[in-house]
């Protein structure tokens, strides 16, 4: 009897690029539905309108590369690029801003460059840069969760608020928008005023912002079930998240009424979402073990960096972007030891 | 101290995969009937193919020395039964190529009668010294029954500078399905132990380790009960961690010493000697009842089988014998694997023989082998460096291998590869690692071989070109040294000049005698000087 050949392996493997992207989706679920309770239907709107145009995109880009639209349109990357767009923008964004940040995370970010696996900067991150630089006004409309929560903005005037930019009567934009907590330690401490004083308003909370801190906090559970179902490596996290707090903290020791707090750095902003479901991207990230602790300890760097001394009262995708441009770099000098292989016979 | 407080190691990576070993231990071990034909492959060892010493139509003995091999790496051939040599020539054998290769053919007959082919066995066994265990292993024909087939006299001969102090015994058998080393521990401990003494007393290290996976009880028990009172602090049966390819020599010397083999090293170089629990049953057979190595055992096995089971099996029998033994093909039969199914081989044709090395017949089913999906873009999510027993970066070799990027492909230690599909099994975007590890492994031999023809050729007219040049320049000189002399000779013409000499003035004479004699009527002045150059050639 006669067969096919076929080269070694010859095992089935376990994992594929769906699931891995599927639970990073699942994983996000938890600090989305978070936001979603401090910020209204608005965060829901975002993530429906971000995902729907990043698999158009993706359908369009692959149509015009003369690729097949299966596997690539249901491996989840272009739903989960979409996702963390629409997380990363304030939750009322206009249609467009979604529309054109999308829409050049997908077909110059990702598609431009190859595709899926060859994009070396983060595609979300990408988009959401491209749009805060381009559209600054529509980039600070983030909402008050105090304000929100009083409000309690229906689905259809949300819809109203995102595609027609019209709020309902009796309000307006003033009214519900409000510079996040970072925005405040920025502006404050640009103004020479305490941080005690600062965070004395019920705007901020025990760890952070009100409600950013459960955010984030929800935030973590999901990515701690990544890190336990080995979906993510812990040396992104706890090096990104641990350099964050290690510089917070040195220069909140040295003067608290100028610096913020390493609880608050953690907890506010997008660190942890960052630390645990952006920074991990593993396409634009570093992938050698060590690479990776270099690349999260330099993502938490920049953000201190950014946040402190920066134009950007948030500095999370900067900081992505920037250490995605030294990975080559950190990759190559972080091989690690090869098996029977003396250190010194080798670079790294 | 007992055995279960031995300290044991870890190497990197390694993965843990279910290990479908049950299927094939619940029948006991039996006998493959003898086959009517033999197909036995020149070279079924690592290094260079036995030749032949018998001819076609010849008869022979059971045990009987068919082909040998005088290299340093390599191993003789025995008729594995009585029978007619029916050919000697190519055959279908178990390659990955799927090509053929000289092989002796033999037609049993039915007889499977020794003679007197025996070799003598060695009575005083117990205190062998290790040249006649050696030339005996040698001469036995064994290689390492792990897989590997490397021929086991040359690992029983460390190098004078090597200081073996650790004897390793693999008993590891860490790829799924395979379970004839198991069955052999479970039927034949006492062999294998008195395998191990023999080859203890010869290379005399200062302890035995005995590693056995921990999925493996029944082989512990036995081996144990084999081993006796004789289990001392430096004879040990150590429980190692499942983890696949613990059973790599490397890794197990790692897991059970700690030392790592250097890169391009032997165990010996960190003083370690490892053999094969199988191999230390032929090397026990072959010192105490005289027996080559001419049959094996054969785990025969998978969803596309009836019966999975073990069989003592005649080299030489075609696969096809086996899987009839085992119950036949299922319908959905998809895939033929000789070895384990992490780094064994399909096989295109079940006509094939069984080796020296070949542990293992997997028939399996597509959904055991099949990759779930496509392949997709590598995400470069790391999982593969996670698993990689040698501590490579296989996104990295993926890369400089798909661009032909071999140099680079180098420089990340392409050649540290083990091919053990740790890689290419965690990869989540279903991509054949390996498949391109073993191109880019090829890519470059083939450069290299390349680049050496060049070389030798590039050489060859170098040598043509000074050899020419050479000539050449012999020769002007030579014209000149006659020219010079022929000026040299013509004024001074006094006696003592060689006979040589004295002819060519003679020409020159008669020549300017016939000048003077032409120069009435002719004007020709080059006369003498083209005789002279005539003369010359």
């Amino acid at each position: 009897m006669r067969f096919k050949t076929f080269s070694s392996p010859h095992m089935a493997p376990a994992r594929s690029v769906n699931r891995v992207m599927g639970q990073v989706l699942l994983a996000l679920i938890p600090g989305t539905a978070a936001m979603t309770w401090y910020f209204g239907w608005g965060v829901l709107i975002n993530v429906s309108l971000a995902v729907t145009v990043a698999l158009a995109c993706e359908a369009l880009m692959l149509l015009v590369r003369g690729r097949t639209l299966t596997p690539h349109i249901t491996d989840l990357s272009a739903v989960l690029a979409g996702w963390l767009f629409a997380l990363a923008v304030p939750p009322l964004t206009p249609w467009w801003v979604t529309l054109v940040g999308v829409g050049f995370a997908m077909v110059v970010a990702k598609h431009l460059y190859g595709g899926l696996g060859y994009n070396p900067f983060n595609p979300a991150m990408v988009g959401y840069v491209v749009v805060l630089i381009s559209f600054p006004r529509e980039m600070t409309l983030w909402l008050s969760p105090s304000v929100i929560a009083e409000l309690n903005l229906s689905l259809p005037q949300t819809f109203a608020a995102i595609f027609a930019g019209t709020l309902p009567d009796g309000l307006t934009w003033d009214m519900i928008t409000a510079a996040t907590p970072l925005d405040r330690i920025q502006t404050g401490v640009g103004l020479a005023h305490p941080i005690s004083e600062i965070q004395n308003s019920p705007f901020f909370g025990y760890l952070g912002g009100v409600g950013w801190e459960w955010i984030g906090l929800w935030f973590l559970v999901g990515g701690l079930w990544l890190l336990k179902r080995g979906v993510i490596g812990w040396q992104i996290p706890v090096a990104m998240l641990g350099t964050l707090t290690l510089l917070s903290g040195l220069f909140w020791l040295i003067n608290p009424e100028t610096y913020a707090s390493p609880l608050f750095h953690v907890f506010s902003g997008a660190a942890i979402l960052g630390a645990f479901f952006i920074a991990t991207d593993p396409v634009s990230a570093s992938t050698t073990p060590r690479g990776r602790l270099i690349f999260g300890a330099g993502v938490g760097a920049l953000v201190f960096v950014i946040r402190t001394w920066g134009g950007y009262a948030e500095g999370v995708a900067f900081a992505v972007l920037l250490m995605n441009m030294m990975v080559p770099l950190i990759d190559h000098y972080t091989q690690p030891r090869v098996f029977g292989k003396t250190t010194a016979g080798k670079e790294g | 101290m007992t055995a279960s407080s031995h300290t044991l190691w870890r190497f990197h990576g390694g993965v843990k995969l279910p290990d479908h070993k049950a299927e094939s231990t619940t029948e006991p071990v039996a006998a493959a009937p003898l086959p009517q034909r033999l197909i036995l492959p020149l070279r079924q060892h690592i290094g260079e193919a036995a030749v032949p010493v018998v001819k076609r139509g010849e008869h022979v003995k059971k045990g009987q020395l068919i082909a040998r091999s005088d290299t340093y790496v390599g191993a003789h051939l025995h008729a594995p039964t009585s029978g007619r040599i029916a050919l000697i020539g190519d055959q279908p054998v178990p390659h990955p190529s799927g090509l053929s290769a000289p092989s002796i053919v033999i037609e049993a007959d039915g007889e499977d009668d020794w003679g007197d082919s025996r070799m003598p066995p060695i009575e005083d066994y117990r205190n062998i010294d290790p040249v006649k265990l050696r030339n005996r292993v040698r001469d036995a024909g064994i290689v390492g029954l792990g897989g590997a087939a490397f021929p086991s006299a040359v690992k029983l001969n460390p190098r004078p500078h090597q200081k073996i102090d650790t004897l390793v015994i693999n008993g590891a058998e860490c790829e799924p399905y395979i379970t004839c080393d198991d069955m052999l521990m479970r039927t034949q401990a006492e062999t294998v132990i008195a395998g191990m003494h023999l080859v203890r007393r010869a290379l005399k290290p200062e302890r035995c380790l005995i590693g056995i996976e921990d999925n493996k009880p029944e082989a512990i028990r036995a081996m144990t009960e084999a081993l006796g009172g004789e289990e001392r602090d430096n004879i040990r049966i150590v429980p190692i961690p499942s983890i696949y390819p613990t059973g790599g020599e490397r890794q197990l010397v790692r897991v059970l010493t700690g030392r790592e083999v250097p890169s391009e090293g032997l165990p010996a170089d960190v003083g370690v000697v490892c053999h094969n629990v199988g191999t230390l049953a032929a090397i026990y057979r072959a010192v105490v009842l005289g027996e080559p190595l001419i049959s094996r055992l054969v785990t025969v096995t998978g969803s596309g089988v009836h019966r999975p089971r073990n069989l003592q099996v005649y080299l030489g029998t075609p696969v096809a014998d086996l899987i009839a033994l085992a119950g036949g093909y299922t319908d959905d039969v998809e895939r033929l694997i000789m070895g384990g199914p992490m780094m064994g081989f399909a096989l295109a044709s079940d006509a094939v023989p069984i080796i020296k090395g070949g542990n293992c017949i997997i028939a399996a089913r597509a959904a055991d082998v099949e990759r779930p999906g496509p392949v997709m873009p590598c995400i470069r999510c790391g999982e593969c460096v996670k698993a990689c027993p040698a501590g490579l970066l296989p996104q990295q070799l993926y890369w400089f291998s798909r661009a032909r990027d071999f140099d680079k492909a180098q420089e990340y230690s392409l050649f540290d590869c083990i091919e053990c599909g740790c890689c290419a099994h965690v990869c989540p975007s279903n991509i054949p690692l390996v498949q391109y590890y073993r191109f880019a492994k090829n890519e470059i031999w083939s450069q290299e071989r390349e680049r050496r023809q060049a070389e030798a050729a590039k050489q060859r007219h170098e040598l043509r070109r000074e050899r020419l040049e050479r000539e050449e320049r012999e020769k002007a000189e030579r014209m000149k040294r006659k020219q010079a002399a022929a000026q040299q000779t013509a004024p001074t013409a006094d006696g003592g000049e060689d006979p040589k000499q004295a002819v060519i003035r003679a020409a020159l004479a008669r020549a300017q005698a016939r000048k003077a004699e032409q120069a009435a009527q002719d004007t020709t002045a080059a006369a003498p000087a083209s005789e002279n150059d005539n003369e010359n050639r």
